[in-house]
């Protein structure tokens, strides 16, 4: 029989709140302080967008996800897509090719059946779109007032796909940092979307099943990824301080050749926002052995919806655990995780 | 021309730089204080520290609205908030500066409406549509933003909107750049001065500055190129030994200011005797309040408010961080007890405090760098 | 203190001739112009923004003034190193 020891507990916080579910520090304490030491024993390994499990011999991957959002349509997708197109990324970005779905509907007494209509057809599109069957589901139903109009969970299931073998054990000094397309668009969406502030664009989700790119970069270069991460709540910038953190080498970062809308970077200049926090939904971060970083931007330039890819930095020794940006003119900055929801700024 | 990548252009920053350096004698040790917060913000941001000599010092000052503000301020516009049908509008700015019992959006988790409004037009289109409450607008800023605020309750009394009132912390700067002047610990050689303010108050009132205090003084917009353009007309100053008043900003900022903006904060605001601000302690007309004519949009009036002085720790050290004596490492609360996460003091909350840009952007760069950017090179 | 951004007047608003649009590298605001009725800007002129207040008219002629100093500076100190250059011999 197995047992686990249950570690200390290290999450001090009295009650929860918001910013622990913003995929930040706050996030982060919670997992590593409480969820961590108490599900997964004395020694966790750094802890990935799935999990890999072992059954019978054979190695499947394994993941899940709730998708809370508002509103629950916006230009570009809605809650439905997300919640497919969320799973099948984590799947993805964990070096697995997702087979089957299973979701669980959370629906509030009152939402009117032609919106959970459209969302049901929304993932339906979704699944097909990104070669995933869903394969069942649950439903409950809360009172009026709760879910929201309605919370999504979705699992997914896998297996491995072959020549890929990530880890942040993997990443080397001189490794170079593939991000596949342009920060932000999701994030400010929803934020546009609200409504609270009065601001429109032309912008749209980035919602999309990034493994079309992901297996192209497999096919191409194979073992020579050393890790990759989907960069949602949080952003890019809590993505890289988590790798940087888990690996224990240092990130540098090149500001201008980070791909970004004109859109995204008008409303962050205006909100004082900054883009590298803001949640994506359609993008994934590739850490790539330094010989073959060209050979992997061509397998996803090659590929639709990766015209946008590009190399935006490389791995370093120092600042070891942190990650820095650096500008052209020769100034850097420090750029931390998260702290909290990102919150427009008028100072 | 859009205004803003013109002023980032990485070749023309590269040449300000080296001009910087060729002006900057290497026999003396130069003081700047940039008194905005957002200069302290820009400079964190754009890294324009790494591009200065080291003789260079860039002091931050206390032109930060939510760092000076009292925690007993927060309690108050909370207390107001916490009656029945109150809606709390403020700048996203304010949402994690503590008071005493929390933060507005700690309020927020346990119940109360709180709205984040970009603009405090936005609070009043809250009270139009939402008839059956009472929004009450936070307000914070110095001059670049009570105006704003002063056409708000102009409109909001135009238009007989009742339920809506304004909570008013609106400081004036020129108060806070002569404690600076006044504080016994001061050494400061210069300033780099608030860029958005005076397009409001224009570049006269910083004239006793230069004159009677014998400080160089440049008005500076907030893109890398504006801030390095003002350390070099800084640095001609010093080595010429003149003391002026400079606009660096010219493109933004009327040597005379803004009419029709004083004509508004005029109408609507007037100099409180005194106010208290976080660690500068009670400054004479430093801020403003609402006048009698607007009483009834005046929250002060409308509400009764606790008016409870909430002294900061002892241990924290935010009135010699923001005077520019102390740098935010020194203080002994930096980076264990105050954190951005867990914050002590609002110079560790607010974006341009400088506690929180030091943290986030800078302090684990340490020595590691001069490795990195020799190699950079 | 202060986060102010200079946007391009796209449109005036009829029914409120103190209100226009304004664009900002692509995404759009309504815009008080009130602090402004001294010298109403006009479509197609620059402002500067701050909490949904246009604060100042953007004068594109200082601003080349002040990109033409800038690359002066440079070039004026390359002028002087050639010229300080043929007198060091």
């Amino acid at each position: 029989m197995l047992t686990t020891a249950v570690s200390k507990i290290r999450f001090r916080d009295p009650q929860v709140e918001m910013a622990h579910g913003a995929g930040g520090k706050a996030s982060r304490r919670l997992i590593d302080g409480l969820f961590a030491p108490i599900l997964f024993g004395s020694t966790p390994a750094p802890l990935g967008d799935a999990a890999h499990v072992n059954i019978n011999g054979a190695c499947v991957a394994l993941t899940t996800d709730s998708f809370v959002v508002r509103p629950l349509r916006f230009p570009g997708g809605s809650i439905g897509e997300l919640a497919v197109n969320g799973t099948v990324n984590d799947l993805a970005v964990s070096g697995a090719r997702a087979q089957a779905l299973v979701v669980s509907y959370v629906l509030e007494a009152g939402l009117a059946t032609e919106i959970l209509e459209a969302e049901v057809r929304a993932m339906a599109a979704a699944a097909k779109a990104a070669g995933v069957v869903i394969a069942g589901g649950d439903t409950k139903v809360v009172e009026h007032g709760k879910a929201d109009q309605m919370y999504i969970t979705t699992s997914g299931i896998g297996h491995l796909i072959p020549g890929l073998s990530i880890s942040p054990a993997a990443v080397r000094c001189g490794d170079k940092i593939l991000l596949s397309g342009p920060i932000g668009d999701h994030g400010i969406t929803i934020l546009l979307a609200r409504g609270e502030l009065d601001l429109e664009a032309d912008l749209r989700s980035d919602t999309r099943s990034v493994l079309p790119l992901v297996e192209a970069l497999a096919n191409a270069v194979g073992a020579a990824v050393h890790w990759m991460r989907d960069p949602t709540r949080g952003g890019v910038a809590t993505s890289l301080n988590e790798l940087a953190h888990d690996c224990g080498l240092g990130i540098l970062l090149s500001e201008e050749r980070v791909p970004i809308r004109d859109e995204v970077r008008g409303a962050c200049e205006l909100l004082g926002l900054d883009a590298l926090h803001i949640a994506n939904e359609g993008q994934f971060l590739a850490v790539v052995a330094a010989e073959q970083a060209e050979a992997a931007l061509a397998a996803l330039h090659a590929m639709p919806g990766g015209r946008e890819a590009a190399v935006i930095g490389e791995v370093s020794e120092q600042p070891a655990g942190s990650v820095l940006v650096t500008t052209l003119y020769g100034g850097s900055r420090i750029v931390d995780m998260l702290v909290g929801d990102p919150l427009p700024r008028i100072c | 021309m859009r205004y803003v990548d013109e002023f980032r252009e990485p070749q023309l920053i590269t040449r300000t730089a080296d001009e910087i350096r060729r002006l900057a004698d290497p026999q003396r040790h130069y003081r700047f204080m940039e008194v905005c917060g957002g200069h302290t913000h820009s400079i964190y941001r754009f890294g324009l520290k790494d591009l200065l000599p080291s003789n260079i010092e860039l002091v931050h000052g206390p032109g930060c609205p939510v760092c000076v503000l009292p925690m007993g301020r927060i309690d108050d516009g909370l207390s107001i908030a916490e009656q029945p049908d109150v809606i709390f509008a403020a700048f996203g700015d304010m949402m994690r500066v503590p008071g005493t019992r929390g933060s507005p959006l700690e309020h927020k988790a346990r119940g109360m409406d709180v709205r984040i409004v970009y603009s405090p037009s936005d609070a009043l289109k809250l009270a139009r549509h939402n008839p059956t409450k009472h929004v009450l607008f936070f307000a914070i800023g110095f001059e670049t933003t009570a105006p704003s605020t002063a056409l708000t309750l102009m409109r909001a009394k135009a238009e007989g909107i009742r339920n809506f009132s304004v909570f008013c912390n609106h400081v004036t700067i020129i108060p806070a750049i002569r404690a600076i002047l006044d504080s016994p610990d001061m050494r400061i050689d210069a300033f780099i001065g608030p860029g958005h303010v005076s397009t409001v108050i224009g570049c006269r009132p910083y004239g006793w500055i230069a004159n009677n205090e014998g400080k160089p003084i440049v008005v500076a917009g907030f893109e890398p190129l504006d801030i390095l353009q003002s350390i070099v007309m800084l640095l001609r100053q010093m080595n010429d030994d003149e003391k002026k008043v400079e606009n660096q900003y010219k493109r933004v900022v009327p040597w005379e200011g803004n009419r029709g903006a004083l004509k508004a904060m005029a109408e609507v605001f007037e100099l409180r005797p005194y106010f208290e601000w976080r660690g500068l302690g009670f400054i004479s007309q430093s801020a403003l309040r609402i006048k009698e004519a607007y009483s009834e949009w005046d929250a002060e009036c409308r509400f009764s408010v606790p008016g409870v002085r909430v002294t900061d720790p002892k241990a924290a050290q935010c009135g010699e961080v923001l005077k520019g004596v102390l740098k935010p490492v020194q203080c002994k609360l930096f980076g264990k007890e105050c954190t951005p996460e867990h914050p002590v003091g609002a110079l560790m909350v607010s974006s341009e405090g400088s506690c929180a840009a030091y943290y986030s952007y800078e302090h684990r760069k340490a020595a590691q760098l001069t490795q990195l950017t020799g190699a950079a090179c | 203190m202060c986060l102010a951004i200079p946007g391009k007047i796209i449109e005036l608003l009829a029914e409120d001739r103190d209100l226009a649009v304004v664009d900002i590298l692509g995404v759009r605001r309504r815009v008080d112009l009130g602090l402004l009725l001294d010298d109403p800007p006009t479509t197609g002129d620059w402002v500067l923004i701050h909490v949904g207040f246009a604060m100042s008219k953007i004068s594109e002629m200082d601003a080349l003034d002040q990109l033409r100093m800038l690359t002066d500076i440079g070039e004026t100190q390359a002028a002087l190193e050639e010229v300080q250059g043929y007198g060091s011999s």
